[in-house]
Parts: structure tokens; C-alpha cells; sequence
């Protein structure tokens, strides 16, 4: 059978390798490889806890906050601590944000031009196109001018004969199936996201600092005092700010990009039938509405925490982090044992390449492929991501959520079947950043009336000096990254890192297969997949692109070597 | 020190098609083209006069191929960059460059991606920006693209290239993957590439600012901005932090922030005992601020991480300790018996220490390797 290899995979975050046989016009298997490692686990070892996060934020830059807000509550929770409602309340609205624009980005920037012929929008008219955006949506900037102009930057930019980052891509492709004017309103909004992005991204400057890899978060609460009297502490002015950022974030999210997935998905609608996968999800839930301190008993999550098994919508199973473990069987790692599973807390690491030399053509499939290790809940592959989010969601009988999945379901006029799909992952994501958006608001009108109760606590002080700690601890972290569940775990011993461990979305979604030969979501995601032409392999992109993967998240493991202790101390 | 050094290549040629011509299909005015060029000429640190002189080169050069390389990365650096505002639009400083290859943002896969790269580096003169540290380790087999390794697709690149430019700590000083115990072997890209200019832009990640800046002096002035020992241009690198710190009077005048949440942190007092590396650290953060000069890390109230420093994920850390006393220069002492001359000599030893830090760490970097 032939191999198709794609590498790199492109508008990801990381570096993934996708090899593909494929039968006759379909994916009848597929391998999937995290093809880059830097081993911040051994580097934690041996340092400061509350610097963790510093370090696991930069797992990732793209989704900037998720691995800072997972390790400081893991070692709060190790430590037993409970951070004052600000703290809680400015966590919830700068991971909300972080939802909202990252869920554009992906969607515009990463994934339409799978969808989208940039080329064909040079056929569009202009007036044609005006008449397709006002019907969709009263969004502003829809006059037949406004994509005139559009159309006429285009087109210099092709006659410029420096297409950049359009240079050599799949324009043509037979499963482009768009009309022209469609196209142009996409690469209209391709631009118009890109502009967005940034504006509504700087809550988090105001919040943490800068963005991206903000510098905000403290184990115990957070860095960025409140004080409505100071000009240096969150006040009426910054608040204000804040809230006009998220109603443009809002108006963007319910005016363009809902729109736009509704107007697209029509003409996709075959997609509601290709890269089911799994048909397992899990959701480690967020937004903690309460207080409290555990995080195997985190309050009431806004996005509820649950399993959902065999597509099964009319059961939530309840989740128990002890039921993570990881395989390294088809991993470039070594156990004791390769066919036994280990929880993260024994989190045992050790690379073993076995690969083929560099430079190579294809990667041994039958042995060890991949960076990633394969984590199982209680044995079971799942896939995490929005769409476990919005099912979990769905299921439990979340209000927002149950609206806007019925109505987008009522409007392309398919069943909740479709949603376990490329296209209903794309429309799930779709669906949360409306959701979220919508709480941008009142979560800050919350913040503002905690702070006028005259509560301007941040941090939780008992517990911030090492000599208050036990000497050991360990504890565990837990969030949904826009991409999925993310578990970090800690242990704490004489006040440092004895072991971390991190078990992120793409691990769970690009994993490779375990022990028993289970595959990992996008493996099990694309057998079935059409290919048209092998040379221009676009559909396997769509299916791989809906999970927006991030492999600098995935790849992180390495030997359990002690760590010099290397301090500046004394010059 | 690469002082002024002359770089002939594609981006001389000027054209109908230059970037003035570009921004108006954008609707940019020129106006709106002057305002850019000017905040740019700020951000150098040139003379006013300059202005003029960078929108004539901008006006007509075409845009200089680039091909920005990801390799042991967080794309922290590549969304850095797709926060870039000054000038108005994201995609004016886009289309400063013609970024034909970048794994982030591309639209091709595959095959059809690696060659758009090769085309590019066989017609040469191209920019070579970097992202991410490279593992040199065990023949470098922990980053791989295409089924190459990093060293191998950098060295690629780099030849015929008009520079590089190593944007965030990682390609420039080895960064995160390379703090102790260093497993993979990563280092920056000055280690690797010979015979091209390598300019580093470091930071966690780099405030796109300064790419920009960058990519505009070397369009204006055919030639790459003066560099320090570190190969950080002084434009962006060539003060302390502490020395255009807002809170600096706070520390003059011995207020600190003792505790997270406290009065003094609520008022905006010195970090210094917090743990701030700001007395350490070389970077126009106060000056340019981030994210269209909304706030930067101290002015959200938590110390500064020196970022910017060779080897600060091992020699800054831990983050929440407050600097070392320098025997003789106490900035401990001079934050309890206050004192502005004292405070002025505390600033020179605290100097002299970050460079004693960072020989020793490259020292001991030598004994392991
Ligand atoms: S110690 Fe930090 S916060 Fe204080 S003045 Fe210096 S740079 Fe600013």
C-alpha cells in the first residue's frame, strides 16, 4: 500500500509527522509522531515549586496561560491551598479570553485554508460577496466596497509575485468546494481576525503583564494587585478597559465567526461523516465558579468535568485522575516493563531511541515512533479537545451549551451523530468560543463587585515561605487548554521538585498506540479519511487541523537524572 | 562586536511594487506610513532626521524573503510577533517580509512546504529567522522536521543568507531546553553558524517590536544595528531595566513590596525583595512596553525574570529570591539604609555581578561538555 508522509504538518503549533496508507481513495491506517523533545520534566527536577510555572508556561506559547494556572494549582493543591476569590475570578476571565482568541485563530488562521481557496477568491464580485455577508450577518464590514478592496489587496499581492505564506499550498485542490464569493468573505475575515487577535489579547497585557507568556501567576493567587484607589492595582479605569476588550471579542465571535462556520459548513456537510475516531471523550472541566482548594473536588466548573464513553450522550461518567497512566510501548522511551502502564505520579522516563538515523524516509511503525508517550483513562483511549467539552457539557444539560449546540445543529439541519466528526469538532469550537465569550462580562462585573465589597486580597500569604510546607507533598493540577484536558502532577520534597509531571491535549489526541494496539485519536480519526490525491494529501489536514494540535505541549519527557543544584548564590 | 557591517542582498533591489505601493492597496496613508516610520525610528534610537530616510527605503525596497525556522520552540516567539501593532495593522508588518516559509502560518504541508523553503534558499539573500533552541545532542536526532535533523535544515538555510536573526532565549542563548541538566543538548544559533552575521533579539519571548526594528534598520541602513558582546543590538539591549524602571523611585526611596497584596504592592512599590531581576537584566521593556505599550511584567505588578540574559532560567532562578548581596555593593543594605549615591554604586556592582554570573556559567557549561 502506498505511504503517504506529511512533515511538517503545518499551521500547528510543534512539530508532528503523519504517516498514512492509503487504499484504493481512503486512509486505511495511520501513525501519528511527535517528531521534537526538550525534556522539561528532568529539567524541573530539583527547583523551586513556585517557579514551576515559569517554566511550564513555556511549554507552550501559543495558548500561554493553560500550563501556568495547571502547575500553580498543582502545587496548591500539594500544599492545601485555597487562593482568595480575585485570584480565582482574574484566573477565570484571562483563561476565558485566551479561549476566545486562540478558538479565532485556529479557526481562521489554521484551519480555513484547508477549507478555503485562497486563488478562487480572485473570481469573486465584490457586490455578490456583500449580498453573501449581509445575509449571514449584520457584521458592519460587509459593503460591496469593503470587499472590493479586499479583492484589489488580494490581487496586488499576487502580482507582487511574493505570495509569502500562501506560496506552493493546495489552491485547486477538487475538494475546495466554495464559491468564490465565500472565499473572498473568508479571506476578508482571514484579515480581519488578524486584527482582532491582537486588540482583544491585550486584557491579558492588563492583567498579566504581556502576552503572550504572561507574567502574572503566583502559587497562592495572583501577581496583579487590586486596588481601586491605585493607579498601579486593578481599578475602575482598567476594569472598564477590560470589559470593552470583551465586547469586541463578543461582537466578533457572534457577528463573524459563528456566521462564518454556519455559512461554510453547508457546503461541507459530507465532513459531519469523516474522522469520527474514538467515540471516547474526556473533560477535566473549568471555571470555578466556588472556592475551594482540592483539585480532585475543584467547586462547581462552568464547563463540567466528566467521561463520556462509545458516544454515548445520556451518561457523564465521573472522572478519577488515579485512572490516568501512560503507555511508552510505541514510545522513544523505556520502562521496566514497555507493556505496562504507569501513572504520572511514578512517572518513570527514560529515552530509548530506537528510530531510523536521520535523515529517513519513513519511520518504523511496527516498533517505537514517537516522542509522544500513549495516556490511557482506565485503559481506554479518548480524545480531549472542545468537543469532549461541549459533549460532556451537552450531556450533563449545561443551559448556554444545550442552546447554541441545538441551534446549530436546527440550522445545518443534522443530529448530534454529526457532531462526532472533523466538521462537528470544527462547529464545536465554534460553539465554546460563543459560550465563553458570552461570560467575558459578567465574570468581570463579578470581579468588580467582589473588589467593591472591599476584598482586594490576591494572594494567599500562610503558605508562600518553603519553611511552612510539609516536607513532602504531592498534589495534582488540573484545566482544559483550548485544546483539551491538561494535568500536571507534582511531587514536593524539602521544599523542591522531586518529580513533575505534565499529561497535556495532545498527548491524549496524537498518541501513538499502546500496549494492546489501541491508536490515539487522530490515528483512529483519519482511517476513512478520502484522499483525492495522494501528492496533495488536504483531507488528511482537515482532520488533523480539527483538533488543533500543539506538539510542544505534547513532547516534554525525559531521563529522571538529578539535577546540579546551579544557583548565583554569594557571587 | 559586529559594528555596521555592510549586507548586499535581494532587498536592495528597488521595485514599483515596494511597500509604499503595498500599503496603499491596504489603504494605508502616507501619513499613517510616516507615523510608522517614525515610532520605528524611536524604537532605534535614531535621530529624527532618520525618519525620512527609513520611509524612502521602505517605500521602495521589495520584501525580503524570510524563512523562519521552528526548532525547540513554544511558537512563544512566532505569536509574539503576530501581536506586532505598531504600525497600525498585523499585516503590514507582515508584509514588511515575505515570510515564505514558517510552519506556524503557512498555508502548504509537506512536501510542498519544504520546497517552498528550498526555492527561497537557492535564490539566497534571504533572512533566516529562528525560533527555538537546537538539540546537538546524540547527532540531534530530538528535533526533526521532514526527517532532518535541526542542525542539518539550519546549516541548510543559513548558506547564502544575508543574516540570521535568532528571535527568543532559546535561539539565541539555548534558553529553556537548555537549562540544567540540559538534555537534549540544545544551544543557540551563534553556536552553530559561522560565516553569516547572527543578530540575537533574546527575551521569553522576544517583543516583536524589536524584530521589526531590526528588519527596518537593516532595510534603511544596508546594514545590521551595532551589537553587544552578546550579539544583542544596543538599541534594544543597551540599558538595564532598573535603570528605566517606573518603580525606580520607589527604590531609591527604599519602598518595597514585602508581601503579595500588601499597601506597597498595591501603590506600585519597588519589587526588589520580591525577587525582581530588573537590576540584572538588559532590555527596553520599560521603554517599549508590550502589546501596543499596554503593561509589561513589572508594571503587573510581579518582578522582572531577566528574560534577556544568557543562561536566566539557571542563574535567575529561583525567581522569587531577591538578588544576591554583592560584597561591598550591597542593594540588600542599600534597601533598608536607603541612600541614593549608595544606590548608585549598588547599581555598578550589581552590574559587574551579571556579567561575573554569566562567564561562570559559560565556564562551567565548558567543563561539562
Ligand atoms: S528592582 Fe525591579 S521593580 Fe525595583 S526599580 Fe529595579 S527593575 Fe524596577
Amino acid at each position: 500500500m502506498p505511504r503517504v508522509v506529511i512533515d511538517p504538518v503545518t499551521r500547528i503549533e510543534g512539530h508532528l509527522r503523519i504517516e498514512a496508507e492509503v487504499s484504493g481513495r481512503n486512509v486505511a491506517s495511520a501513525w501519528s509522531s511527535g517528531t521534537m523533545f526538550r525534556g522539561l520534566e528532568t529539567i524541573l527536577k530539583g527547583r523551586d515549586p513556585r517557579d514551576a510555572w515559569l517554566f511550564t508556561q513555556r511549554i507552550c506559547g501559543v495558548c500561554t496561560t493553560v500550563h501556568a494556572i495547571c502547575s500553580v494549582r498543582a502545587v496548591e493543591d500539594a500544599l492545601g491551598i485555597q487562593i482568595p476569590p480575585n485570584a480565582r475570578m482574574i484566573r477565570n476571565i484571562i483563561e476565558g479570553i485566551q479561549y476566545v482568541q486562540d478558538h479565532v485563530i485556529h479557526f481562521y488562521h489554521l484551519h480555513a485554508l484547508d477549507w478555503v481557496d485562497i486563488v478562487k477568491a480572485l473570481d469573486a464580485d465584490p457586490a455578490k460577496t456583500s449580498q453573501l455577508a449581509q445575509s449571514i450577518s449584520d457584521w458592519p464590514k460587509s459593503s460591496a466596497a469593503y470587499f472590493k478592496g479586499v479583492k484589489e489587496r488580494v490581487q496586488a499581492f499576487v502580482k507582487s509575485g511574493q505570495l509569502g505564506p500562501f506560496a506552493n499550498a493546495y489552491w485547486g485542490h477538487p475538494a475546495y468546494k466554495l464559491p468564490p464569493e465565500a472565499n473572498l468573505m473568508a479571506v476578508a475575515h482571514y484579515l480581519e481576525a488578524l486584527e482582532w487577535q491582537r486588540e482583544v489579547i491585550k486584557a491579558h497585557a492588563i492583567l498579566g503583564g504581556k502576552n503572550p507568556h504572561l507574567q502574572t501567576y503566583l502559587v497562592g493567587g495572583m501577581s496583579c494587585p487590586v486596588d481601586p484607589n491605585s493607579q498601579a492595582g486593578l481599578n475602575a479605569d482598567s476594569i472598564a478597559y477590560l470589559k470593552e476588550l470583551f465586547a469586541k471579542a463578543k461582537e466578533f465571535v457572534e457577528k463573524v465567526y459563528l456566521p462564518d462556520v454556519l455559512a461554510v459548513a453547508p457546503f461541507y456537510l459530507d465532513w459531519a461523516k469523516v474522522g469520527e475516531g474514538l467515540g471516547n471523550f474526556l473533560s477535566f472541566g473549568d471555571f470555578p465558579l466556588t472556592d475551594t482548594k482540592s483539585s480532585d473536588d475543584p467547586g462547581d466548573l462552568f464547563l463540567p468535568r466528566g467521561v463520556i464513553l462509545n458516544r454515548d450522550l445520556k451518561t457523564v461518567h465521573p472522572v478519577d485522575q488515579k485512572k490516568v497512566a501512560e503507555y511508552v510501548t510505541h514510545s522513544w522511551y523505556s520502562y521496566e516493563d514497555d507493556k505496562k502502564s504507569k501513572h504520572p505520579w511514578e512517572g518513570e522516563t527514560r529515552p530509548n531511541y530506537t528510530g531510523p538515523k536521520p535523515p529517513y524516509k519513513y519511520l518504523n511503525v511496527d516498533g517505537k515512533y514517537s516522542w509522544l508517550k500513549a495516556p490511557r483513562y482506565d485503559d481506554k483511549a479518548v480524545e480531549v479537545g472542545p468537543l469532549a467539552r461541549m459533549l460532556v457539557a451537552y450531556a450533563a444539560g449545561h443551559p448556554r451549551v444545550k442552546h447554541w449546540i441545538d441551534a446549530v445543529l436546527a440550522k445545518l439541519r443534522v443530529g448530534p451523530e454529526a457532531l462526532f466528526s472533523t466538521l462537528g469538532r470544527t462547529a464545536a469550537r465554534c460553539i465554546e468560543t460563543v459560550v465563553i465569550a458570552e461570560q467575558l462580562i459578567p465574570w468581570t462585573d463579578e470581579l468588580a463587585a467582589n473588589i467593591s465589597k472591599g476584598d482586594l486580597r490576591i494572594h494567599e500569604q500562610k503558605h508562600w515561605e518553603p519553611s511552612t510546607w510539609p516536607k513532602e507533598a504531592e498534589g495534582w493540577g488540573w484545566t482544559e487548554a483550548p485544546r483539551g484536558a491538561l494535568g500536571h502532577w507534582v511531587r514536593i520534597k524539602d521544599g523542591k521538585i522531586e518529580n513533575y509531571q505534565c499529561i497535556v491535549p495532545t498527548t491524549w489526541n496524537a498518541s501513538p498506540r499502546d500496549a494492546s494496539g489501541q491508536p490515539g485519536a487522530y490515528e483512529a480519526a483519519l482511517v476513512g479519511t478520502p484522499v483525492a490525491d495522494p501528492e496533495k494529501p488536504l483531507e488528511i489536514l482537515r482532520t488533523i487541523h480539527s483538533f488543533d494540535p500543539c506538539i510542544a505541549c505534547a513532547v516534554h519527557m525525559v531521563e529522571p537524572r538529578g539535577r546540579k543544584t546551579f544557583y548565583i548564590s554569594g557571587c | 562586536m559586529a559594528k555596521g557591517r555592510r549586507i548586499v542582498s535581494i532587498s536592495e533591489t528597488a521595485g514599483a511594487d515596494g511597500m509604499l505601493a503595498m500599503l496603499k492597496h491596504k489603504g494605508v496613508s502616507r501619513r499613517e506610513f510616516l507615523r510608522f516610520c517614525a515610532v520605528i525610528g524611536a524604537t532605534l534610537a535614531v535621530p529624527v532626521e532618520m525618519v525620512g530616510k527609513i520611509a524612502d527605503a521602505l517605500a521602495s525596497v521589495r520584501r525580503p524573503p524570510v524563512i523562519w525556522l521552528e526548532f525547540q520552540d513554544c511558537a512563544g516567539c512566532t505569536e509574539s510577533f503576530l501581536r506586532a501593532s505598531r504600525p497600525t495593522v498585523a499585516e503590514i508588518v507582515l508584509d514588511l517580509l515575505s515570510v515564505d516559509y514558517h510552519e506556524t502560518i503557512m498555508a502548504a504541508a509537506g512536501r510542498q512546504a519544504e520546497e517552498a523553503r528550498e526555492a527561497t534558499i537557492k535564490t539566497g539573500g534571504h533572512l533566516v529567522i529562528v525560533e527555538g533552541s537546537i538539540p546537538i545532542k546524540d547527532g540531534g536526532l530530538y528535533c526533526c522536521v521532514g526527517g532532518r535533523t535541526a542542525m542539518e535544515i539550519l546549516s541548510e538555510a543559513t548558506r547564502g543568507a544575508a543574516a540570521v536573526i535568532a528571535v527568543g532565549n532559546c535561539a539565541a542563548f539555548g534558553g529553556l531546553a537548555a537549562a540544567e541538566p540540559n538534555p537534549t543538548g540544545a544551544v543557540g544559533v551563534r553556536d552553530l553558524v559561522k560565516g553569516v552575521p547572527v543578530i540575537n533579539l533574546p527575551g521569553c519571548p522576544v517583543n516583536a517590536i524589536n524584530i521589526t526594528a531590526t528588519v527596518v534598520h537593516y532595510l534603511t541602513f544596508k546594514s545590521l544595528p551595532e551589537l553587544d558582546a552578546w550579539g544583542r543590538p544596543l538599541f534594544a539591549y543597551g540599558k538595564r531595566i532598573h535603570d528605566n524602571c517606573e518603580r525606580r523611585a520607589h527604590f531609591d526611596a527604599g519602598q518595597f513590596v514585602e508581601a503579595w497584596g500588601d499597601e506597597g504592592h498595591r501603590k506600585g512599590w519597588c519589587l526588589y525583595k520580591m525577587g525582581c531581576k530588573g537590576p540584572e537584566t538588559y532590555s527596553n521593556c520599560p521603554t517599549v512596553r508590550w502589546n501596543e505599550g499596554i503593561n509589561w511584567p513589572v508594571g503587573a505588578g510581579h518582578g522582572c525574570v531577566g528574560c534577556t540574559q544568557p543562561g536566566f532560567w539557571d542563574t535567575m532562578t529561583p525567581f522569587y529570591r531577591r538578588l544576591p548581596t554583592v560584597p561591598g555593593f550591597s542593594v540588600e543594605s542599600t534597601a533598608d539604609k536607603i541612600g541614593l549615591g549608595l544606590a548608585a554604586a549598588a547599581a555598578v556592582g550589581v552590574a559587574a555581578h551579571a556579567v561575573a554570573s554569566s562567564v561562570r556559567r559559560k565556564t562551567k557549561g565548558t567543563e561539562e561538555s
